[in-house]
């Protein structure tokens, strides 16, 4: 694991103070290619390739990223997405 | 060995094969198939949290969608590997062409087969970052370098895409 900041992604305009937040984690495995990596989350998220790629390495160089934060309906939907492109993703509470 | 890869109007050709890797090219929606593998099954199909409960919500509502969409790709791959050109007489000049509307289906099956052989032969970080291995003398071996060939074939269908 490296000691680079965590990138967290927020979308506080859908959350209410009753919707606990989840993060979507996605976890680094040696098969997936860094450009298919980063192009899955262009796609899926709509993210610039800059943050795309910012992503992408950390998944790489620390093992897992937080890609996206919110509540749990679209974050299950995103989970969905990115194991039908294969990558490992899961869900997990906000701190 | 050499492969000759160029893009043209309707996709990405691929050409100078001979018969090794016409046979690799055939068996990419084979390895895909994770089979009786445990391992490879429990890699192409994730479940999502770390709640048991969750996970089997998951396992019965979301595995049945993802199942659908890869065997929907696997027979757009397969369909397309019916269509190898010979080129001339001899076995060492065969072409194929991937078609551009299917890059996506391409990418993702080559993706299943990559990540199934990975799982069920258990490679580790170190041969995943190298180029393969030297020699081809078990089963192990050559699953190993279908890997690789299969990252390069996505690498050339990745790199069209971001244009």
């Amino acid at each position: 694991m490296g000691n680079g900041e965590t990138i967290v992604e927020k979308e506080s305009s859908t959350a209410t103070a009753l919707d606990i937040p989840w993060n979507v984690v996605v976890h680094n495995d040696p098969v997936n290619l860094m450009t298919y990596v980063t192009m899955v989350f262009q796609r899926v998220f709509g993210y610039s390739k800059d943050r795309a790629k910012k992503h992408m390495l950390e998944v790489h160089q620390q093992g897992r990223s937080i890609v996206w934060t919110g509540v749990r309906e679209p974050a299950e939907s995103y989970v969905e997405q990115l194991h039908a492109y294969l990558l490992l993703a899961t869900l997990e509470k906000a701190e | 060995m050499t492969v000759e890869v160029t893009r043209t109007d309707d996709g990405l050709r691929l050409a100078r094969l001979d018969l090794f890797f016409v046979e690799l090219m055939r068996q990419i929606p084979v390895s895909a198939d994770p089979g009786d593998s445990d391992a490879a099954r429990d890699r192409i199909y994730p479940v999502a949290t770390a709640d048991a409960e969750a996970n089997e919500d998951w396992r019965a509502y979301v595995h049945p969608e993802l199942k659908e969409y890869f065997t929907t790709s696997s027979g757009t791959v397969r369909e397309d590997l019916e269509n190898f050109e010979q080129l001339d007489e001899t076995t060492e000049n065969w072409a194929f062409e991937i078609p551009a509307e299917h890059f996506d289906q391409w990418l993702n099956v080559l993706n299943q087969a990559r990540l199934s052989l990975a799982a069920r032969y258990d490679f580790e970080e170190k041969e995943m970052s190298q180029n393969g291995p030297r020699t081809i003398e078990t089963v192990r071996d050559l699953s190993l370098f279908q890997v690789h060939f299969y990252g390069f074939l996505q690498e050339c269908l990745l790199q069209d895409l971001a244009g």
